[in-house]
């Protein structure tokens, strides 16, 4: 699997912002790193098919050779996960995990229990989301992902909101679940950025570091 | 404008069914076979629950007698019927109109008999006309000096009666003289309904004739006389007794029931109605207390009649008709005669009615609080509409807006 | 099909819309053929400024309209800024919803009896504490200040904003932003001041102006409680719009655009006094002061007007209920002498019969616009859907005749589906108000990460946009519902009285000044929307109860 950014480029107001052109193999990490505001999310939002409003876009995305630049962000089948959980209050955990997993998939509670045991929330499937703990919270969020089958992972600072510790554990079981897919990570740390291990570059597709 | 009320003409041409043609009230068998099936909507105040009990007890006569069903389209006011008709005549509705029938006099009844919305002229001859007492009663042709001509029906007679607590006013005051000196020796305990209300420009028309040396320029429009000269008693009474009137005359009753209510609080000691009966049927009720008397004045008191007219566009005429006929039968009327139904006074003569019909009346008992006939004393003529309107108008400007 | 919501929604607002001001402004300026106005003139202008009571009229409606809209906002940000996250503030907000169901017509009618001299706290004083055997001659009621209209205003303004606070809180991240102010050592009240609301007021404004259009054209109230020498502009509008004298709809029509321009005027003064108000707030939220020792003097000031509402509300409502079922009652008796169900018993066919009607189109109007709302909103309501809100600007008196005129023009008066349609466009703008604010607010992160999980977004709309905001919608249903069932105009006027409702019946008995009716059909009008509330704030909760992430704190 691989991901290609073909001469993607984002402006705003006809200032350009994000200039990108490569190509990520599967269990590869790209980050890309910046300072807020620098278009980093935006470009993520744009690989995942919702670029805000007001910016532009040029160049096209590749996913396994298909052109994906205009399918809508449903057809996409980008993973994204956010420096917040937003799982969804109103569904179980099980709730949250099931909505990921493709309508027709034969034993979707064995499935989901195996995702619920890979995260260490054995038997939490009924739980409220908003009863767990951060931790917890964003492994769901993660396997979530995962069980949604994507074809790529974007991450966009999803370990900034983490404590120190907890931080190491679900860098780890995030880049451990993704080591099969294109990833590309959005961050700002600097220390996010080592322990992801791949190519460092800036929204302008410098290489950092 | 135009082009929009055409596009809506001919949609409503489409729309509406078939509208049945106009009834002849002279071919009454072709009326009433025109009438059956047909449902009648009378729009009529429905702000009393006594006068609704009845409205729906005629209903059920008419549905069992003639196959005609009753809708009482309950009214805030009067004025609204004539709205809806008036907006129907905008909109080129001249036929198959919302309104059959209204309850209706006065200053509304003139109105739209002036521009001609009134279907008509139809009382002669519905077949109960004749049991109609016209040589006693001339007011059931006369509403208000303006000639009925036939455009509505008279159902029931109406004559203003005051109304006191007899435990705090022992001796009640029978003119209006005697009024003023009552008043001022009770201040606060006298109010009347705010102008533009009917009762309440009423009121001013019974004052008018208590000042007046001539009364007889109130039959007259006021154009016809002197009118700041001959209403300067009125103005001159009225700035008497306001200081010593219920809350200093800073703010008066809405209308007839609020009136009412005041004298059940007994925050009024005198108040008064068009309806001699209500009294008594109040005090039935539990809504009065039963020391409430009512009286006239000696000189006399205002007399009304109460019609039903018919739009000229309505859709169920031949209904309507025979709706207004049902009302003059004297079942009907020794029915609203009952003071524990309505206590209205009927506008039929009793010489004029079979032996059985008269004596349904002379069966029926006066409430306790209700005056005898011969102690009503003699009914006044009510002044030309145009009394109404200009009395209530300048009572706004000296009294309705503060300072 | 969604994609056509908001050109629908506005069509089936303009037309209405249109029809409702040309019918008031042809004829301000003299034309209505059907009455003999063919050409356009500037009499009706000249007979209106020729009315002896216009200067101190338009004056009561600036300022009963103004003094209220003002209270009620004061009243409700204070209990909230002093209360919320309380025990007190659950209690209160429980409260909301018999308050809101509430009609206004039937919560006038409980004030004046309260509050009248012949009232329940003259009759519980007397005679022992005042002397008083019989009423005494007060100008309470209709006081010439229209300081009762005020009361009587804002006794139901204030749930009403309340409601809308509650719905902005739930999407806004109230909690943590006054635990940081409390952390940086702010009272409860100043903190809140500074930094919940101005998140929440700006979806507070829709909600405030069409307060302020409301009482300053309110009619029903205003006949009930408000001054009548001379009444405010909007009830002698009623008041000319239905005299049998037809050449006063003119003047009417000239009186109804006077009110229209009224409102538009204090809504503009409004918005510059919010400007006003924003840039000096701005310089004292960053100046820091803190002034923890408010919180306990404010709180209690908070009580008084909360506890001013609850009980005149509640008492009102006894008495009149009380009414309902009295036999003969003096004053200074503190209860009826006998009791009775007679008035039920006389009332009970129709009663059902209307019950049913009520709320078959209240049911069905709040579900249409509910479902028109969500269209819109999902297709990205354009700037055109801003006209449903004309109906909540446009006073009500004049908005109406032109929109029975397009009635009878279509030959739908006097139909169930006419009736329905015309709530409709009462209906749908309240609704609107209710939800787009949530449905703006809502995180639309959940949708983007719903779509990168595979969900089409109709998908997402059904299972996590709508789900999400339960609450929302549920409370958007019971502001539609109620609403409906509040209207009386329009069904009068559309339904050609061959509809009726019971409100259409409450207010053609208010007339009569009867208590005793008054009492049962209060009890009945207000039981229906009661019930709905009730639903629509259990409901969510229920919910809320296994879901923590959907709890409003």
């Amino acid at each position: 699997m691989t991901l290609t950014l073909d001469s993607l480029r984002i402006s705003r107001g006809g200032q350009p912002m994000v200039a990108l052109d490569t190509t990520i193999a599967a269990g590869e990490v790209l980050t890309i790193m910046g300072p807020s505001g620098c278009g980093k999310s935006t470009a993520l939002a744009a690989l995942a098919g919702a670029l805000p409003p007001g910016f532009k876009m040029s160049g096209r995305i590749y996913l396994n050779g298909r052109d994906m630049t205009d399918l809508p962000t449903h057809a996409r089948r980008m993973g994204l996960l956010f420096q917040d959980d937003v799982l969804f209050p109103h569904l179980s955990v099980a709730g949250n995990l099931g909505f990921g997993l493709p309508r027709g998939v034969p034993s979707r509670d064995r499935q989901i229990a195996q995702a619920l045991d890979a995260a260490g929330l054995d038997g939490m499937g009924a739980r409220d989301p908003a009863t767990l703990s951060g931790g917890q919270k964003a492994r769901v969020a993660l396997m979530r992902t995962l069980l949604s089958a994507p074809q790529a992972l974007l991450l966009d600072e999803p370990f900034s909101k983490l404590d120190a510790n907890l931080r190491d554990q679900i860098r780890d079981f995030t880049f451990a679940q993704a080591r099969a897919l294109p990833v590309i990570l959005v961050t700002h740390d600097l220390e996010d950025a080592r322990a992801a291990g791949g190519r460092i570059i800036s929204v302008t597709g410098e290489p950092l570091h | 404008m135009r082009f929009l009320t055409c596009v809506a003409a001919c949609a409503l041409g489409g729309a509406l069914p078939a509208v049945a043609q106009t009834p002849n009230p002279a071919d009454w068998p072709a009326v009433l076979e025109q009438a059956r099936g047909q449902t009648v909507y009378w729009h009529a105040w429905g702000g009393d629950p006594r006068i609704n009990a009845f409205i729906a007890q005629v209903g059920e006569v008419l549905s069992e007698r003639h196959d005609v069903t009753l809708e009482h389209v309950r009214l805030a006011d009067t004025a609204d019927a004539v709205t809806r008709v008036v907006s129907e005549r905008a909109a080129g509705r001249d036929t198959g109109g919302a309104v059959d029938a209204i309850w209706i006099n006065g200053a509304n009844f003139a109105s739209m008999k002036d521009q001609g919305l009134l279907f008509g002229p139809f009382a002669y001859d519905l077949p109960n006309w004749p049991l109609v007492d016209t040589d006693a009663n001339p007011a059931v042709e006369i509403d208000f000096t303006l000639p009925v001509e036939g455009y509505g029906s008279p159902w029931a007679m109406f004559q203003m009666v005051f109304e006191y607590d007899s435990r705090a006013v022992p001796e009640p005051p029978r003119s209006l003289d005697a009024l003023r000196a009552w008043i001022a020796e009770n201040p606060g305990r006298f109010t009347y309904p705010q102008p533009p209300d009917f009762l309440g420009t009423s009121f001013l028309k019974q004052a008018l004739y208590g000042v007046l040396d001539d009364p007889s320029v109130l039959l007259g429009p006021t154009d016809a006389v002197d009118y700041d000269t001959v209403t300067a008693p009125l103005w001159a009474f009225l700035d008497e007794i306001t200081p010593n009137l219920w809350r200093s005359g800073r703010a008066y009753p809405a209308n007839e029931p609020a009136l009412g209510q005041l004298l059940a609080d007994a925050e009024v000691d005198i108040g008064f109605s068009f309806n001699p009966g209500r009294a008594s049927a109040a005090i039935a009720d539990g809504e009065l207390p039963d020391t409430i008397r009512t009286m006239v004045f000696d000189d006399g008191t205002l007399a009304n009649s109460s019609y039903l007219s018919i739009p000229y566009n309505a859709a169920n005429k031949a209904g309507a008709l025979v709706l207004a006929n049902l009302i003059l039968d004297p079942q009907i009327q020794a029915l609203a005669q009952d003071p524990a139904v309505l206590g209205f006074q009927t506008v039929l003569g009793m010489d004029r009615l079979a032996p059985e019909d008269r004596a349904r009346f002379g069966a029926l008992e006066l409430g306790i609080a209700t005056l005898a006939p011969d102690a009503m004393g003699t009914g006044l003529l009510e002044p030309h509409p145009s009394w109404m309107t200009r009395v209530a108008e300048d009572w706004t400007a000296r009294y309705g807006t503060a300072e | 099909m969604i994609r056509a919501a908001p050109g629908l929604v506005v069509a089936l607002m303009a037309l209405p819309v249109a029809a409702g001001l040309a019918g008031a402004v042809l004829p301000a300026f003299g034309y209505f053929p059907a009455l003999g106005g063919a050409a356009f003139s500037l009499d009706p202008w000249r007979e209106l400024l020729a009315w002896p009571g216009l200067g101190a009229a338009v004056r009561l409606s600036l300022f009963t309209g103004i003094g209220a809209t003002v209270l009620s906002l004061a009243i409700t940000l204070l209990i909230v800024a002093a209360w919320q996250g309380t025990r007190s503030f659950r209690v209160v907000t429980s409260l909301l919803a018999p308050l809101l169901s509430l009609p206004h017509a039937a919560a006038a009618f409980g004030l004046a009896f309260l509050i009248a001299p012949s009232g329940w706290v003259a009759r519980a004083l007397s005679p022992w504490a005042t002397g008083w055997d019989r009423p005494p001659d007060l100008l309470i009621v209709h006081d010439q200040a229209g300081l009762a209209l005020i009361a009587g205003l804002v006794m139901k303004e204030v749930p009403f904003l309340m409601l809308m606070t509650l719905a902005a809180l739930g999407q806004t991240d109230s909690a943590r932003r006054m635990a940081v102010a409390r952390s940086l050592g702010y009272g409860r009240v100043i903190g809140w001041t500074k930094t919940v609301l101005p998140a929440i007021y700006t979806q507070l404004r829709l909600p405030v102006f069409a307060v302020l259009a409301f009482s300053m054209s309110v009619v029903d109230v205003a006949l009930i409680l408000g001054p009548t020498r001379p009444p405010t502009l909007a009830v002698q509008v009623l008041d000319w719009m239905t005299a049998p004298d037809l050449s006063l709809r003119f003047t009417a029509s000239a009186g109804a655009v006077l009110q229209l321009l009224l409102v538009l005027g204090a809504l503009a003064a409004w918005v510059l006094a919010e400007r006003l108000i924003a840039a000096r707030g701005r310089i004292w939220a960053s100046q820091g002061a803190r002034a923890p020792g408010w919180d306990r003097p404010l709180r209690a000031l908070a009580a008084l007007p909360t506890l001013a509402i609850g009980l005149g509300v509640g008492l009102g409502l006894a008495g009149l209920a009380l009414w309902s079922v009295a036999g003969l009652w003096r004053f200074p008796d503190l209860l009826p002498q006998n009791f009775g169900l007679r008035v039920w018993t006389d009332q009970s066919q129709q009663l059902w019969r209307l019950g049913g009607t009520t709320a078959t189109l209240a049911g069905l109007s709040a579900m249409i616009a509910l479902a028109l709302t969500i269209a819109a909103l999902q297709a990205g309501a354009t700037r055109a859907v801003g006209i449903i809100y004309l109906p909540l600007l446009v006073p009500q008196i004049a908005f109406l005749p032109g929109l029975s005129a397009l009635g009878l023009w279509l030959g739908l008066d006097g139909t169930l589906g006419a009736v329905l349609l015309v709530h409709l466009v009462f209906v749908l703008p309240y609704v609107m108000l209710s939800l787009s604010d949530p449905w703006k607010a809502w995180d639309s992160r959940a949708g983007l990460v719903a779509a990168t999980l595979g969900a089409a977004p109709w998908r997402v709309l059904l299972a996590v946009r709508l789900p999400m905001l339960t609450r929302a919608l549920c409370i958007a249903f019971a502001v539609g519902f109620a609403t409906s069932v509040a209207q009386y105009l329009p069904t009068l006027l559309i339904g050609a009285g061959r509809v009726g409702t019971v409100t259409t019946e409450a207010v053609a008995l208010a007339a009569s000044g009867n208590r005793r009716l008054i009492g049962v059909w209060a009890v009945v009008q207000m039981t229906l929307p009661l019930a709905v509330f009730a639903l629509a704030l259990a409901l969510p909760a229920l919910l809320a109860r296994r879901r923590r992430g959907l709890r409003v704190t």
